[in-house]
């Protein structure tokens, strides 16, 4: 079900003007309506909405993103300006105004700085802040600090007033790693350190670039953030299980596991849930969309999925070569398996005793004779 | 010597949901054991074992649950031994005398048999406890059922278990729930047998007929 670009161009769904346009910033007409047709599919809209998205980013109403990083890897910066094609994520960070990105941008300093106050003060509820990492709110905050001023604080001015917060990865998402217990910095996620914020939550460990990138499109076609699930992501990005969705999945239906790495199995690419595969508990488009621009995924390499894009999957989803996690208060070793086949053999030995000791006991038996109702 | 009389006690919707929920619970158990650790690998990708199994599940989840909304109903409508006062008996100062009773019967305390019509007053607190068992297990697996299909309608139902507890913590409660029902399940035949043989009441067979064996001075 490929959407053929040629075609709606000569349906005229794309305006020759806006090609023509793109043409002279030096991205080829071919490539553009191939990113036109790649974020429709991946907003999951009709092929019909291509021309109205390919206006929307042509329309010069360039928002000025503020990027924020805090207790974060990076990851979620490289994962977005690794993209290889100009047609893809390259194209919406060269058309929006990255105002301030402390990876990127050129500025340094007091000048950096007040280029951010600047934004945030003329275009006051109209610029879209995109945050990395979590927020710690230990220590009044002390644990991250950008130019003085905690995390927490800049958060809270940034994206109070900013039109939109996109929370790329899982620590701005949820937390992520930094907030795994025991979480040392009190570090949280955009919303709880917010809490009046409009935030999109795009988590992953990276998040993947496509979906912000399609995220973007649809603020600045729609005017507002795509609707989203009870953990606040989108559900163009996030609304099927990767279980569902999984290559392998004809392997487990099947009822072929891979028991260890590299072993037969593993090596004919079998279905990886005993490896300790979260792909049945995890919501992505990893399985669709891939990582890199469509390259691979982790499954697809061969190595089960830690549902990264879970909340506080640090701690729910570990250990990650295990099928279920720890019963609380045993050891590591005592699977739910192993306590519950001893449970259930001691309450047989139990009752067996129990029963021994009723067979030899006399004399509690009642003294019967039936008499029938009538 | 002591004459007892005959008496209908579990009417028909108890027996019949009492042996559904077994069928039941033996192949959710055999079933989910192998959902939650697939112990037998096919060598042909044409094969279907996982997908059987879950199939299977799923087919006698509907059928549990089913079951167990008919006797939840029958807690309100069926006759005394079936409602839901003979399931609280902590609620009763008659229920405390019948609790410590049969608690000193099967302690060897004592050996005067606790002698009820209905449940006895330690199996009735069981009950109640499995009857909740049962209530989570069709709970947490229709939340994580749900997940297949985000927004419809077992998601809507019981989704908003999710953010509570995790999708690992669901799981591993169904899991631990499984091997909880199966130390009730051992336990209660063994206690079934016992009263049987002891009470000469006829326990045993009661759950198949209906009928058990009374003693008119009990009630
Ligand atoms: C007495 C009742 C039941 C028992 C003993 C039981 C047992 C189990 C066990 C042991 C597992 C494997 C868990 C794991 O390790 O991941 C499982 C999975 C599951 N059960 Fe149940 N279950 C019962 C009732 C139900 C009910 C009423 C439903 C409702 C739909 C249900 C739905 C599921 C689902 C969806 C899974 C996960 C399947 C998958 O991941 O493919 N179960 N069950
Ligand atoms: C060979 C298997 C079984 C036999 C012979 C059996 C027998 C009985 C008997 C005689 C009673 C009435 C007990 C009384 O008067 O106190 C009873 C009740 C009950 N049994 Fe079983 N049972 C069996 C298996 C199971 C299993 C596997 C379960 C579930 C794990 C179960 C759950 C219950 C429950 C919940 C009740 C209360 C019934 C009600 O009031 O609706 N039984 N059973
Ligand atoms: S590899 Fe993981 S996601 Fe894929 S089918 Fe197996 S368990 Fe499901």
């Amino acid at each position: 079900m490929m959407h053929d670009p040629e075609k709606s161009l000569r349906e005229g769904s794309v305006s020759e003007e806006i090609l023509q346009q793109w043409e002279a910033r030096g991205i080829k007409r071919r490539d553009f309506l191939k990113f036109c047709s790649v974020m429709t599919a991946s907003l999951a809209l009709p092929a019909s909405f291509m021309g109205q998205i390919a206006e929307a980013i042509e329309a010069d109403n360039r928002p000025p993103v503020i990027w924020m990083e805090f207790q974060g890897c990076t990851g979620d910066s490289e994962a977005f300006l690794r993209a290889n094609q100009p047609t893809a994520a390259e194209l919406i960070l060269d058309y929006l105004s990255v105002d301030y990105h402390e990876t990127i941008m050129a500025a340094a300093g007091h000048h950096a700085e007040a280029a951010k106050h600047k934004t945030v003060d003329e275009y006051k509820g109209k610029y879209i802040a995109i945050v990395e990492g979590s927020i710690p709110m230990g220590a009044d905050g002390a644990y991250c600090t950008v130019a003085g001023d905690s995390a927490l604080n800049i958060a809270r001015k940034v994206c109070g007033n900013a039109a939109a917060t996109i929370a790329v990865g899982s620590c701005s998402s949820y937390g992520g790693i930094p907030a795994a217990a025991p979480n040392p910095t009190g570090a949280v996620s955009v919303s709880e350190a917010v809490p009046g914020a409009t935030v999109l939550n795009l988590p992953g460990c990276p998040l993947n670039a496509e979906n912000l990138t399609a995220a973007i499109v649809h603020f600045l076609t729609f005017g507002k953030l795509p609707a989203t699930d009870r953990f606040g992501r989108p559900k163009f990005a996030y609304g099927k299980r990767i279980h569902d969705n999984c290559e392998r999945r004809g392997h487990f239906d099947a009822g072929q596991y891979a028991e260890g790495f590299g072993d037969a199995g593993h090596r004919q690419g079998w279905c990886l849930y005993k490896l300790g595969c979260k792909g049945p508990e995890t919501f992505h488009n990893c399985p669709t969309v891939r990582y890199n621009e469509g390259t691979s995924w982790p499954i697809q390499a061969g190595h089960g999925c830690i549902g990264c894009s879970e909340p506080q999957f640090w701690d729910t989803m570990t250990p990650f070569y295990r099928r279920l996690p720890q019963v609380p208060g045993f050891g590591i070793e005592a699977t739910a398996d192993k306590l519950g086949l001893g449970l259930a053999a001691a309450t047989a030995v139990a009752f067996g005793a129990h029963g021994v000791a009723s067979a030899l006991r006399k004399g509690d038996e009642t003294d019967t004779k039936v008499k029938k109702e009538d | 010597m002591k004459t007892l009389e005959l008496r209908y006690v579990w009417e028909w919707p108890v027996r019949l949901t009492h042996w559904f929920n077994v069928i039941c619970i033996i192949v959710l158990s055999v079933t989910g054991y192998y959902i939650g650790d697939p112990f037998v690998s096919v060598s042909s990708t044409s094969s279907y074992v996982m997908g059987w199994m879950r199939f299977l599940h799923f087919v006698f989840a509907y059928v549990f649950t089913i079951s167990w909304v008919v006797r939840l109903i029958w807690m309100f409508v069926g006759n005394q031994y079936a409602r839901f006062p003979a399931f609280a008996p902590w609620a009763s100062k008659a229920g405390w005398k019948n609790i410590a009773r049969t608690f000193c019967y099967y302690t060897f305390v004592k050996k005067e048999l606790p002698h009820c019509v209905g449940h006895n007053a330690l199996a009735a607190m069981a009950y109640s406890g499995v009857f909740v068992l049962f209530l989570i297990q069709i709970m947490t697996g229709f939340a994580l059922y749900g997940q297949f299909q985000p927004g419809g309608f077992w998601d809507g139902a019981f989704g908003w278990l999710l953010p509570i507890f995790g999708n690992q913590g669901l799981r591993l409660t169904h899991h631990i729930v499984m091997w909880l029902l199966i130390g009730f399940a051992i336990h209660h035949v063994y206690s079934g047998w016992l009263m049987d043989v002891k009470e000469k009441n006829g326990v045993m067979g009661s759950i198949f007929g209906g009928y058990k064996f009374i003693d008119p001075d009990e009630d």
